[in-house]
């Protein structure tokens, strides 16, 4: 099994996402910039935080149109793993790897904050781990993490149970008043392909070891490859 | 031919623009009372093209492909001889 990161110019998350990758979860895996392109198989890809060209006319706009993300998306319609994490998250937006896009927060801020999250659908390869309606602790930090869909695609989010996390307080209340950003229907994690991508504003990587202060965002880790041990 | 085009990406009627409202807020402090404000981007870009439909078809691609997110954003294309 082997993971591949994806460093763009301005990714700043990467390095993280290695550790937890490799030290934390033991999984082998390759640092690859972008420039490199997909030379091999992959299991799983993860496109990491930071801010990929300045977000230079918008957060992940100018990462989603260099030629890896070809190799990405080819990699996602064949059924692999794609985990995009915050400025990632806004990549697999501009893709179109989920639907919808991450834009400018409500409060037009950059917020960086604990942030705990409703588990919506635990049966995905990214959310085995918890149980349905758990509420965990992952941090966000971002000025650009507003979830925006039509309202035809946020219904069909909800039909096909693509929503994997939304802000919620301590007690799992899905309120206004935790919504940090003004994401629609407080999503901040949604499920694309045939379930088979995660785009996330929050950074459970950096909520993977008790010294943290949070492990919870280490079960994203541990169910896609207990996912990917069972295929 | 030469042209220049003026490509202006502007939010959709209804999307919430929180910038826009923060320059809406300070405008009224300094005593104007703005009724409502928008903000919008351009962009100046030389092409050539055989003809002004060609220029402005090359920039609705462009805003298609990459300038606009079709999500939030619309946009106006002018097309200029030069």
């Amino acid at each position: 099994m082997r993971f591949a990161v994806i460093r763009f110019g301005g990714s700043n998350c990467d390095l993280d996402a290695v550790h937890v990758l490799r030290d934390v979860c033991g999984v082998d895996t390759d640092l690859v910039w972008y420039k490199e392109g997909l030379s091999r198989r992959y299991d799983a890809i993860l496109i990491p935080g930071g801010f990929s060209y300045g977000d230079y006319l918008r957060a992940g706009a100018i990462a989603t149109r260099t030629p890896i993300m070809k190799d990405v998306i080819r990699h996602a319609d064949e059924g692999g793993l794609v985990i995009g994490i915050c400025n990632g998250a806004q990549i697999a937006a501009e893709s179109r790897l989920v639907p919808g896009v991450f834009t400018i927060n409500e409060y037009p801020k950059f917020i960086c904050d604990e942030a705990f999250l409703r588990v919506e659908n635990n049966t995905s390869p990214f959310t085995s781990h918890y149980k349905e309606g758990e509420v965990i602790s992952i941090p966000i930090a971002h000025k650009e993490g507003r979830y925006v869909a039509d309202d035809a695609t946020l219904r069909k989010l909800e039909n096909e149970n693509r929503v994997a996390f939304r802000f919620c307080d301590k007690d799992g209340n899905v309120t206004a008043g935790a919504n940090p950003n003004g994401a629609a229907g407080n999503i901040t994690g949604i499920l694309g392909g045939r379930g088979n991508v995660l785009a996330m504003m929050p950074h459970p990587e950096r909520a993977a070891e008790e010294i943290l202060g949070s492990a919870d965002g280490k079960k994203i880790f541990d169910s896609m490859i207990m996912y990917l041990e069972s295929c | 031919m030469k042209f220049s085009l003026k490509i202006t990406i502007s939010l959709k009627k209804g999307m919430l623009d929180p910038e826009a409202l923060a320059i809406k807020h300070a405008l009224d402090n300094l005593g104007f009372n703005v009724d409502s404000l928008g903000t919008a981007r351009i962009f100046y870009i030389d092409i050539d093209a055989v003809d002004k439909d060609s220029a402005v078809s090359t920039g609705r691609e462009m805003c298609d492909r990459l300038l606009a997110n079709p999500v939030i954003h619309s946009y106006d294309i002018e097309a200029l001889g030069v």
